[in-house]
C-alpha cells in the first residue's frame, strides 16, 4: 500500500566537478512527522536541502540527478522563491529578522496585509495601507501557537537570541500553505532551556499537520523529538531509523563510526594546580556587549590551568573574553601577571600576550577571502611584525616563511585542505576552527582565550579540537579559558568551571562536582540557597 | 520609622538620578540642535535687527526652502543616508523652467506647465542615479555627492554650448549675443516667467494663518484622541500630560495671537508682525508633501522601503526586490527635489542658470542636520525645525559680523562656512553621540 508522504526525494545524486557529494539519497518525510537528518559537517545535508530549495549553487553547477515529490507530485524547484510558494518553510540558522522592527512586522515581512486606498486604487497595490490590525493579529496567533509570551508590539532588537528563534519560527508557520518546514540547526545557537522549549514547540507544530526536517548535531535532540532519523555519511545514505529502535550511541556510531570520548585529565594534575600563582586577575569587570552584558565580574585565573566559563546563553560568559581582548567596549581592572592592561585596546591586549579564538568564527574569527596560511600569520604580523622582510620603512610579506610555518601548522593541527593557500570561505566548520587557533598559537600568547571553540561543527571535529586544547594546556602550559554553552564538554576538558549568571560569577566548580550544583548555579540559584545555609 | 523614612530618601533618589540621566540622554540625542539654538539665539542678538524683519525673511525663506529639505527623507528612510543627488534633480527642475520661459508661458500656467514638464526629466535622471547607487551599496553619499559634480559637467556642455549650435534655439533675450549658449541669468519676472508664481497665488496675513492652524490642532488632536480612545481596548484617560500641555500651548498661543490682532496699546514695532503675510498657495503645497511623506511611510512601499533601510541582506531574502525599492526612493527624491527647486526659483525671479543648483544639496542636507536628522534618521519636525534654525542664522549672520567685526563682508563669509561646518560638525557630533551612547549603557 502507498503511504501518503509530503516529501519524498528519490535516489539524488548530485556531483560538483566530478566529486560525488550526494549518492543515491533518498529520504520521505509524511505529514505531521518531525523527521531528523543527522550527519557530520560534509556529509551532504546541506547539499540536499539546497537541491530540495532549488538554490542557484545547485542549477548553476550542472543540477542534480533523482527525482522529487510533493504530496506525490514531481516538482522541479528552480529558486527559493518557488520552494516558498510550493509551501516549502525554512527556518534559518542565522536569523533573518531586521533589528528596529516589531515582532507583527518581522513576522509579516514582506508578506505584510494591505487595504486599499484612494490612491493605490488609481496606482497599484504598492501603495496600499497596511492592515496592522490585522497583522498583529495574525502574528498573535502564531505566537501563540508556539505559546510565546512575548508582545506583538515590542522590538526585536535587544530580545534574548532563544526568543529570536521563535519569531522565526512563527514566521514560517504565519504562512498559511506551509506543509514542511525545514529547521537548519535550530539549537546551535540555543542553551539547553531554550532547546527544551523548541522541542516543545516543534511537536506542537507537527502535530497540527506541518511536518518538520529537523537538521542537527544533537544527538539526544533527536531522541527527544524526532519520530524517524535518517542518518547521512560522506554522501551516502546509512541508515533511516525509526525512534523506537535507536539509542543516542547508536546515532552516534552511525553517524561518526568511531566511539567518542574525549580525553579527561588526571586527578593529580588538578591538585598540583591548586596553588599554582595567578596569572590574570579580573575585577569590577563590565563588558557592554549586546545580550552578552557583563555586570561586575571578579575572577582569578591560575597559571597553567584550563578554566571553563559557562552559563545559559544572554547571561554574559561569551562578553568576558571579547570585553578583555577590546573588542566590546568594557570597564574595570584586569591585572596580567600584576600589571594592570589597558582595557578597549585589541592590540595592546594582543601585545601583552594574550589570544582569543571568537565564538563568532565566520564574523570576526576569520579573512574568509584569504587563504589559510594568511589567516594564520595574519595577527602576528601586525602585532609582533613577524613574517616580515624588513627594508627600512618599506616591509615586505616573508612569503617563504609563511609557507613553512602555515604547512607547519596544518601538519601540526590536522587541518584538512586542499593546501595552505586554500580560501578558508571554503573550509568546513571544525577546519575553520582549527584555522583560529592556529593564529592564535602562532602568537604563543601566555592565556588563549578560547570562546565556544564547537559550535556548529561536527562530533569528530569536535573531539579532535577538544584533544587539542588539552594537549596545548599540557604540553606547552598554555592557560586556556574556555567559555562554552556545552557543560559536557567543559566538563570533560576544564580543570575548574566558572559560571556566569546574570553578568556576574555565580561560582566556581570542580568539574567532577554534582550535576545538581551545575544546575542551580546556572539558573542562579546557588549562591540563595548556600548563602542561607552559611548564616 | 526612621527606616521607611530612609527607604523614602533612596527611592527619591533613584528617581532623581533616573530623571537626571533622562535629561543627560536628551541633551547628548539633541547635542547638535541645542548648539544651534544657542548660535542663533547669540546671533539674533548681537545682529539687533528687528523682530519684524527677521520673521518675515525668515517665513519667505521657510516657504522657500522646506520643499527641497522635505525631499530629502525618503531615501534616509530607505537607508541610502543623504541624497546629495538633489542637485541633480534641481536641474531638472531648471531645465523645464528654461523650455517654457522660452515658449513664454508665464504665470501660474507656466508653473504648472513646468511641474508637469520636470516629472519625466526627474524621472529618468532619478532612474539613472538610483542605478548608479546600487552599483555602489554603501557609498551612496559620496556617490550621489560626485554623479551631482558630473551632471553639472554635462548640463553645463548642454546649455553653453550645445544649445544654439546642436540643439536649435532662438531667443534673443535668453540667449548669448553669440546666439550660443543661455545667459548666465535668466530673468523670470511677471511678464516674461514664473515669479511669484505660486507665492502670490493667495497671501494671508501670518498671524491668522497661525490663529486657524492653533484652533484647528485644537479640535483635531481632540478629535484624534477621543477616536483613539474610543477604539482601543486598554484603558485610558483622555487627558494626559502630552494633551494637557499641547492644548497649554495652543490656547496660549490664540491668546498672544489676538492681543497682537485687537489690542490697540502694542508698541508699533512689534505691531507691524501682523502685516506679515504668509503665500498660503506654497504652504499647503509644503503641507501636502508632509502628509505625504507620513502617508507613504503607512503603505507596503513605505514598508519595504524601511525593511530595506534597516537590513538590505534581510529583504532580499524576504523577497523583496532592493534595487528597485532603492530606485524607487531615489526618483522620488529626485522628483520632490525638481519641484522643490522650482518653487525655489518662483520666490527667487531669477534663474542663474550655471549656479542656482549648484549649492543646493549641501544647504538642505545642513540644514536637516541642524535639526537633529541623521544619515540613518530623519522626520519632517527634523526638516522644518532645522530649515528654520539654518535660515535664522543666515539672516542674522551678515549684521552680527558686522556689529562684532565692524565689517559686513565677514559676516558675508561666515555664513558661506556655516553651511559646510554645519555638515562636519554634525556629522562629527553623530559620531561622538553614538559614543557616549554606547558610554553611558556601560555604566
Amino acid at each position: 500500500m502507498q503511504e501518503k508522504y509530503v516529501l519524498q526525494m528519490k535516489n539524488i545524486e548530485k556531483d560538483y566537478f566530478g566529486n560525488k557529494v550526494l549518492k543515491s539519497v533518498s529520504l520521505s518525510v509524511k505529514p505531521g512527522e518531525i523527521h531528523a537528518l543527522l550527519g557530520e559537517n560534509g556529509a551532504g545535508k546541506s547539499t540536499l536541502m539546497n537541491i530540495l530549495f532549488g538554490m542557484p549553487v545547485i542549477h548553476s553547477t550542472g543540477g542534480f540527478d533523482g527525482e522529487v515529490f510533493i504530496d506525490a507530485k514531481k516538482v522541479d524547484v528552480k529558486s527559493p522563491k518557488e520552494a516558498m510558494k510550493i509551501g516549502i518553510g525554512m527556518v534559518h540558522q542565522e536569523f533573518m529578522l531586521v533589528p528596529g522592527f516589531n515582532l507583527t512586522e518581522n513576522i509579516k515581512l514582506n508578506r505584510e496585509i494591505t487595504k486599499k486606498n484612494l490612491l493605490s486604487k488609481i496606482s497599484g497595490n504598492s501603495l496600499n495601507f497596511l492592515d496592522r490590525k490585522k497583522m498583529d493579529k495574525d502574528a498573535r496567533k502564531a505566537l501563540d501557537t508556539l505559546e510565546i509570551g512575548l508582545d506583538e508590539w515590542a522590538k526585536v532588537a535587544g530580545l534574548p537570541v532563544g526568543y529570536m528563534q521563535f519569531v522565526e519560527i512563527a514566521r514560517e508557520i504565519d504562512k498559511s500553505n506551509v506543509k514542511l518546514l525545514v529547521f537548519d540547526e535550530p539549537t546551535a545557537v540555543l542553551t539547553e532551556s531554550e532547546a527544551d522549549n523548541l522541542m516543545k514547540s516543534m511537536k506542537k507544530i507537527a502535530a497540527s499537520g506541518i511536518a518538520i526536517l529537523f537538521i542537527t548535531h544533537r544527538l539526544d535532540e533527536v531522541i527527544k523529538a524526532a519520530d524517524n532519523v535518517t542518518v547521512l555519511r560522506d554522501g551516502e545514505l546509512v541508515a533511516t531509523r525509526k525512534k523506537e529502535d535507536t539509542n543516542v550511541l547508536d546515532l552516534a556510531e552511525l553517524m561518526v563510526g568511531r566511539k567518542i570520548k574525549v580525553t579527561n585529565k588526571l586527578e593529580d594534575d588538578k591538585k598540583n594546580r591548586k596553588d599554582h600563582e595567578s596569572i590574570l586577575s579580573i575585577k569590577n569587570f563590565r563588558v557592554n556587549m549586546p545580550g552578552e552584558a557583563v555586570k561586575g565580574i571578579e575572577l582569578e585565573v591560575k597559571k597553567g590551568e584550563i578554566l571553563g566559563i559557562g552559563g545559559l546563553a544572554g547571561q554574559g560568559k561569551v562578553g568576558i573574553a571579547n570585553g578583555i581582548m577590546g573588542i566590546y567596549e568594557s570597564t574595570g581592572e584586569v591585572r596580567l601577571r600584576g600589571e594592570n592592561l589597558k582595557l578597549n585596546n585589541t592590540r595592546e591586549a594582543l601585545k601583552s600576550g594574550l589570544a582569543f579564538v571568537s565564538e563568532d568564527r565566520r564574523g570576526v574569527g576569520l579573512l574568509l577571502d584569504s587563504s589559510i596560511e594568511e589567516n594564520i600569520v595574519v595577527t602576528t604580523m601586525q602585532i609582533k611584525n613577524e613574517f616580515l622582510n624588513r627594508f627600512g620603512f618599506f616591509d615586505q610579506i616573508d612569503s617563504k616563511s609563511i609557507r613553512s610555518h602555515g604547512l607547519k601548522m596544518i601538519k601540526d593541527l590536522d587541518i584538512r585542505c586542499t593546501g595552505p593557500t586554500q580560501l578558508t570561505r571554503r573550509l568546513s566548520g571544525g577546519n575553520q576552527q582549527k584555522v583560529c587557533i592556529a593564529r592564535a598559537l602562532t602568537l604563543e600568547p601566555d592565556v588563549l582565550f578560547v570562546s565556544e571553540p564547537t559550535r556548529g561543527i561536527d562530533i569528530g571535529a569536535k573531539k579532535l579540537v577538544l584533544d587539542l586544547l588539552v594537549k596545548l594546556n599540557k604540553e606547552l602550559g598554555m592557560t586556556i579559558v574556555m567559555t562554552s554553552s556545552e557543560l559536557a564538554e567543559l566538563r570533560a576538558v576544564c580543570d575548574r568551571i566558572a559560571i556566569i549568571s546574570e553578568g556576574k560569577v555565580e561560582g566556581i566548580l570542580e568539574p567532577s562536582a554534582r550535576d545538581r550544583d551545575f544546575g542551580l548555579m546556572m539558573a542562579g540559584e546557588y549562591r540563595k540557597m548556600y548563602s542561607k545555609e552559611a548564616l | 520609622m526612621s527606616n521607611t523614612n530612609h527607604v523614602e530618601v533612596l527611592e527619591k533618589t533613584k528617581e532623581s538620578e533616573a530623571i537626571s540621566l533622562k535629561m543627560k540622554s536628551f541633551f547628548i540625542d539633541h547635542s547638535v540642535t541645542i548648539l544651534f539654538i544657542i548660535i542663533c539665539l547669540i546671533g539674533v542678538k548681537i545682529s539687533k535687527l528687528p523682530l519684524f524683519f527677521i520673521t518675515s525673511e525668515l517665513l519667505t525663506r521657510i516657504s522657500r526652502n522646506s520643499f527641497l529639505v522635505l525631499s530629502l527623507i525618503i531615501p534616509v528612510l530607505a537607508g541610502m543616508g543623504l541624497n546629495f543627488g538633489i542637485t541633480i534633480g534641481a536641474m531638472a527642475g531648471q531645465i523645464a523652467i528654461i523650455a517654457v520661459t522660452h515658449w513664454g508661458i508665464t504665470g501660474i500656467q507656466g508653473f504648472l506647465l513646468c511641474g508637469l514638464l520636470s516629472v519625466p526629466i526627474a524621472m529618468i535622471f532619478g532612474y539613472l542615479i538610483g542605478t548608479l547607487l546600487n552599483k555602489t551599496k554603501g557609498q551612496e553619499m559620496i556617490t550621489s555627492m560626485i554623479a551631482g559634480f558630473f551632471a553639472n559637467g554635462i548640463y553645463q556642455f548642454i546649455f553653453l554650448f550645445a544649445v544654439g549650435s546642436i540643439i536649435p534655439m532662438k531667443d534673443p533675450i535668453m540667449m548669448l549675443s553669440s546666439g550660443i549658449g543661455i545667459r548666465n541669468t535668466v530673468d523670470l519676472s511677471k511678464n516674461v516667467g514664473i515669479k511669484y508664481a505660486l507665492d502670490n497665488l493667495k497671501k494671508v496675513p501670518a498671524i491668522k494663518v497661525l490663529l486657524i492652524a492653533l484652533v484647528a490642532t485644537i479640535i483635531i488632536y481632540s478629535g484624534i484622541r477621543f477616536y483613539k480612545i474610543k477604539n482601543s481596548k486598554k484603558k485610558e484617560k483622555f487627558i494626559t500630560g502630552q494633551y494637557l500641555s499641547t492644548m497649554i500651548g495652543c490656547f496660549v498661543g490664540i491668546l498672544i495671537c489676538s492681543i497682537f490682532m485687537f489690542h490697540e496699546g502694542i508698541p508699533n514695532n512689534l505691531k507691524m508682525i501682523t502685516k506679515i503675510k504668509l503665500p498660503i498657495a506654497t504652504c499647503l503645497v509644503i503641507a501636502g508633501l508632509c502628509l505625504f511623506n507620513v502617508m507613504i511611510v503607512k503603505t507596503k512601499l513605505g514598508q519595504d522601503f524601511r525593511t530595506v533601510g534597516q537590513d538590505n541582506h534581510i529583504a532580499k531574502i524576504s523577497g523583496i526586490n532592493v534595487n528597485k525599492i532603492r530606485i524607487i526612493a531615489i526618483t522620488l527624491s529626485t522628483l520632490l527635489a525638481a519641484w522643490g527647486q522650482l518653487i525655489f526659483l518662483q520666490n527667487i525671479g531669477t534663474l542663474n542658470t550655471y549656479g542656482s543648483h549648484v549649492q543646493i544639496a549641501t544647504f538642505s542636507i545642513a540644514a536637516l542636520l541642524i535639526g537633529g536628522a541623521s544619515v540613518s534618521r530623519a522626520t519632517i519636525g527634523q526638516a522644518i525645525l532645522g530649515t528654520i534654525l539654518f535660515h535664522t542664522l543666515f539672516i542674522v549672520s551678515p549684521m552680527a559680523g558686522k556689529n562684532l567685526f565692524g565689517d559686513a563682508q565677514i559676516g558675508e563669509f561666515f555664513r558661506a562656512f556655516v553651511a559646510y561646518g554645519v555638515i562636519g560638525l554634525s556629522l562629527g557630533l553623530h559620531a561622538w553621540r553614538k559614543r557616549v551612547g554606547v558610554k553611558s549603557k556601560l555604566e
